[in-house]
């Protein structure tokens, strides 16, 4: 186990935060495992923080086999009610096309 | 119980039985459900398995038999990893959110695979959404190693790899974000190749980390790997990623001849945390390769031993990002509630724990304030890992180590703590950090009789090089001739 004291030590208040940015509804058992487990994650991370990457470039791009284009044409593409199949609320023969309906947002 | 073909069945074996007529698809096909009929109540490798339309396939390559006189797969059982999408057959990636999702298209390499002649059997069980090394944290329960039923099978692609050490299938197909089909092929004592990235279309791949995803095939011999990378590599125009690098027949390649083979190993990195008895595996096996001609020299790799710490920033970013898609609109899971409560509840519901904590580390890491300390700095390590690489290779042809630093560990061990589970990961995951292609083939087993992994990462595109040199090893030992005890019991 890595010791309590930790330099990157994550907060319940941050963990809280991320969850939020991240649309996960925790419960607070789950904040403070999760407050207990990114802490020592980040704590091992943190020996990163020890080699000089001066001038040394980001990993922008692992695919050296040059990537691949395509003639912008004009395809066939999925068929709406295909595509509409797995929706939790599809609505597939309304007078404005088909959509995927999601919850009322305002009012 | 009785099996009309008990014995190890490879790829080759089949494709010609059938070719000649000597078999039909459809016997070949029974027997392989018969096969997952027998075994999988004790392995659970499967989650789905499509027998009615198997055999209807099978029946269709039997009505039409000259049309599959050459072809590199006729009638060749095929299992796939649940996180691959295939038409009209549920595909889950293990995960709750996605329990009822049937994809109206075909990943680009099943495709490629029944071009090839192969018959789909059903679709195995992964860690959810590949995250794990175990399998273990599946939604719908963990599979069981063939070779010892109380051990993990590895992950994330543990059903593939017990569906093909357990001879249900001659070929499965897994994907390897950081090691996830090679190490459960070292636990399961299969072969299984990560190929170079790029060099098979991730089209139809449910996204994991896509600068590191890489679909590949688990088999039982090198040879059998050779057949699947031919049939499934080459450029896709669904796949902006794939290369347009040329496919030359790995097959040709296995020559069996080492003699002027350079093969590195990053002795420094070795010198700790490794099991004993995977050790004295792993230097029997470069003692073999020496024996056939190849000369084994010391190479640095003086990055490496940071990768677990790069790859567990760069993977959860990437994480984060990919599974936001998973918000209960266009598919799977739907909680009630008013839209932004919708979202939150949806993904508290439908991710389980391992899940939800990567995409917690990876939305950490990529916010403000966070960014420039892990992401960026992340980013520039694995250019420094990747340069190690790069000049091992101007003095080698491959680099060899251990798959995993142990043999597969016993179900529940690790569950409780994720970084000591990350850990498993050391030796697998800079060759997805540096896109290059990596194989895993039996080196032997411990005196428990659990199977242990060599693992040779090669050159970019250099695939050819790879399997020529786990082949002329595997001509020496053979190990894959040896079936598990599980298998044993069904036979019997």
């Amino acid at each position: 186990m890595v010791a309590f004291a930790m330099p990157a030590g994550v907060t319940r208040a941050q963990v809280e935060g991320i969850a939020a940015l991240a649309h996960l509804d925790l419960d607070p058992s789950e904040v403070e495992l999760f407050t207990r487990q990114l802490s020592d994650v980040l704590a091992y991370v943190d020996e990163l923080q020890q080699i000089d990457t001066n001038g040394v470039p980001p990993t922008a791009d692992v695919a050296s086999g040059g990537a691949l284009d395509r003639p912008d044409e004009v395809r066939p593409c999925l068929d709406p009610a295909d595509a509409l199949a797995n929706a939790p609320d599809p609505a597939l023969d309304t007078a404005l096309g088909a959509f995927f309906k999601v919850p009322r947002v305002i009012g | 119980m009785t099996m009309s073909h008990a014995g190890p069945e490879t790829i080759r074996d089949v494709r010609d039985s059938v070719r000649s007529g000597a078999r039909s698809a459809v016997d070949v096909c029974r027997d392989a459900l018969a096969r997952v009929s027998a075994s999988d109540s004790t392995l659970h490798a499967f989650h789905t398995v499509t027998a009615d339309r198997a055999l209807a396939r099978a029946a269709d390559l039997d009505r039409d038999r000259d049309r599959w006189r050459t072809a590199p797969l006729a009638g060749v059982p095929v299992a796939l990893k649940d996180n691959l999408c295939t038409r009209g057959v549920k595909t889950t990636a293990a995960s709750k959110i996605l329990e009822s999702f049937v994809p109206p298209y075909d990943a680009t390499v099943i495709d490629r695979l029944e071009r090839a002649g192969a018959v789909v059997i059903g679709k195995t069980n992964c860690d959810e959404f590949a995250m794990g090394s175990s399998t273990e944290n599946s939604a719908f329960g963990p599979t069981h190693n063939p070779w010892g039923t109380n051990r993990a099978p590895g992950g994330s692609s543990g059903g593939s790899a017990a569906a093909v050490a357990a001879r249900m299938a001659p070929l499965a197909l897994g994907s390897d974000t950081g090691g996830s089909i090679r190490q459960p092929a070292a636990f399961c004592g299969i072969v299984g190749l990560k190929p170079t990235y790029g060099r098979v279309s991730r089209y139809g791949l449910l996204a994991f980390a896509s600068s590191l995803d890489q679909i590949g095939p688990m088999t039982l011999t090198v040879h059998d790997a050779a057949i699947a990378l031919n049939v499934i590599a080459g450029a896709d125009t669904a796949d902006a990623t794939s290369a347009s690098e040329p496919v030359p027949d790995y097959t040709a390649a296995l020559t069996g001849d080492v003699r002027a083979a350079k093969i590195g190993v990053p002795w420094k990195i070795l010198e700790s945390g490794i099991d004993g008895e995977v050790m004295g595996a792993f230097r029997a096996a470069l003692d073999a390769l020496a024996a056939r001609g190849a000369t084994i020299v010391d190479v640095e790799l003086p990055h490496a031993r940071h990768a677990i710490a790069v790859y567990y920033l760069v993977a959860t970013a990437e994480a984060s990002s990919n599974l936001a898609r998973y918000d209960g609109v266009r598919y799977g899971l739907r909680a009630p509630g008013a839209l932004e409560a919708m979202y939150a509840r949806t993904r508290a519901l439908g991710f389980g724990a391992e899940v939800k904590r990567r995409i917690m580390l990876g939305t950490y890491v990529l916010s403000a304030g966070y960014y420039d300390a892990y992401y960026l700095k992340a980013q520039q390590v694995r250019t420094l890992i990747t340069r190690d690489y790069e000049r091992a290779f101007e003095r080698v042809d491959a680099v060899a180590m251990p798959t995993s630093p142990t043999p597969a560990f016993r179900i529940g061990e690790r569950v409780a703590d994720p970084l000591q589970m990350y850990l498993a990961d050391v030796f697998t995951v800079s060759a997805n950090l540096a896109g290059l292609p990596a194989i895993s083939v039996p080196c032997g087993f411990t005196a428990e009789k659990m199977p242990v992994g060599l693992q040779l990462t090669g050159r970019r595109f250099d695939e050819a090089t790879l399997l020529r040199f786990a082949d002329a090893y595997e001509r020496d030992t053979a190990w894959w001739t040896q079936s598990p005890p599980a298998l044993q019991e069904v036979h019997d």
